[in-house]
């Protein structure tokens, strides 16, 4: 079976310095693979490269069977990315923002509420605007977005950041489901006996180049 | 999902979002409406005053707007949701038409409060006759500024500065609306005695002018928020 992401030599560049120098990384469908390393060493550029947001400069990339390298915009549908922003509305409530970002995916009212319902989000909390919400509640309502997206690739930044401990409980077990029904993430963080207990493999990102 | 889908979403969530946080109600149209009075103190004389409403109208309408655009961005990137758009999928296109519909719901409230203004300030008067060629004055007019607001706030959303680089951008490419607005809006009021008739052939210049930042903004959207 192709593999989910399939990276060889890949070289990214940002603001004229080279981010990824020859990255060779192949992800299987289902598999959870952390990605750890120190700051600058492009954990995030390589989540951002698959979520084709920077562009590949040299190299092969294919991401859900799509050549990024030719058309970086192919595979962003079936992309979910969660970044060290959150890209959530503030003036919203909980459940609007879902309910939109869902809506981008086509999800249904059940489906959202189902996401709202296994970040634990559902009830009053829902109704509150994102700009009243503590930071880990801000983060548990963009892990709801990304569920309710449905997404065949997960690209997650350090996502227990800010999490408190049953908001980090809902997240493993969240993207253990996610694996099981045929999902593929990746998870680049710092929290390496968190992120390790949860993943399936290890690699590691040094100077722009993927170690396994 | 279809284009029309994504931008009636875009919008609807635009609109939700300027309805919760009342920025349009509580900051622009005050302000609006203070730049008219400011106009009335500067100018102090009647005669002037309703000579020259339908070009004070225009202007307030265009110093509003970029209060609005800021804000139709900021809301966009302030948590990176232009980018979650982006990684979503969500055609670009979508976003262009969403967002400039939104804009023009608002900017159709921003002009009628205005011209209530000019009315009340300026004793300027709307003739019946000329009742059809204002409002199509308007429409074509929104439609052209809700375009162009939008294709520019894109553009100035990722960019250094972006504040004060929006009205830098934007007001020289706005001038032909502000023009063929007047004018036509003139005709619409019979001010120094121009007639309705008058006015149509500035219509076609809105109308152009929307057409063809409709199709261009459409068109590069996409590459303009990728940059």
């Amino acid at each position: 079976m192709e593999p989910v992401v399939h990276l060889s030599g890949v070289v990214a560049v940002l603001g004229g310095f080279p981010v990824l120098a020859g990255a060779d990384l192949d992800v299987e469908r289902g598999e959870i693979l952390l990605l750890r390393g120190p700051n600058g060493a492009g954990k995030t550029s390589l989540l951002r490269l698959c979520a084709g947001l920077l562009p590949v400069e040299r190299g092969e990339a294919i991401v859900l069977g799509h050549d990024i390298a030719a058309d970086r915009t192919a595979a962003r549908h079936r992309v979910g990315l969660l970044g060290h922003a959150n890209g959530l509305y503030a003036d919203l409530s909980v459940a609007d923002n879902v309910a939109f970002w869902g809506a981008t995916a086509g999800a249904t009212q059940q489906e959202v509420a189902a996401s709202l319902d296994r970040m634990g989000l559902s009830g009053r909390l829902a109704k509150v605007p994102v700009a009243r919400l503590s930071a880990g509640q801000r983060r548990r309502t963009a892990l709801a977005c990304l569920v309710a997206r449905r997404a065949e690739l997960w690209l997650l930044d350090e996502p227990h950041a800010g999490l408190d401990a049953a908001g980090r409980d809902d997240l493993d077990a969240t993207l253990r489901e996610a694996a099981a029904a045929g999902a593929t993430v990746m998870v680049a963080s710092h929290e390496l006996e968190r992120a390790g207990a949860l993943a399936h493999r290890v690699v590691d990102i040094v100077g722009g180049q993927v170690r396994e | 999902m279809s284009t029309w889908r994504i931008a009636r979403l875009i919008a609807a969530k635009d609109l939700r979002i300027e309805l919760r946080s009342r920025v349009v109600t509580n900051q622009v149209l005050p302000f609006a409406a203070l730049v008219m009075v400011m106009f009335a103190f500067a100018l102090d004389n009647d005669n002037v005053l309703t000579r020259v409403a339908p070009g004070l109208v225009w202007l307030a309408t265009m110093f509003s707007m970029l209060v609005l655009v800021q804000r139709s961005f900021a809301v966009e990137s302030a948590d990176g949701a232009l980018d979650a758009l982006q990684v979503a999928g969500v055609r670009p296109a979508g976003i262009f038409l969403g967002k400039s519909m939104a804009l023009a719901a608002q900017l159709a409230v921003l002009e009628v409060v205005l011209l209530l203004a000019a009315i009340v300030l300026y004793q300027a008067e709307v003739a019946w006759s000329g009742a059809v060629l204002l409002v199509t004055t308007f429409v074509a007019a929104t439609t052209g500024l809700a375009f162009v607001g939008t294709l520019y706030g894109g553009l100035a959303a990722g960019a250094k500065g972006r504040e004060t680089l929006l009205p830098l951008l934007m007001l020289p490419v706005v001038a032909p609306v502000l023009i063929g607005a007047t004018r036509a809006t003139e005709a619409a009021f019979g001010t120094n005695g121009a007639s309705s008739s008058e006015g149509w052939p500035w219509i076609g210049l809105l109308a152009l002018f929307a057409a063809l930042f409709g199709t261009g903004g459409t068109l590069a959207f996409g590459s303009l928020i990728d940059e």
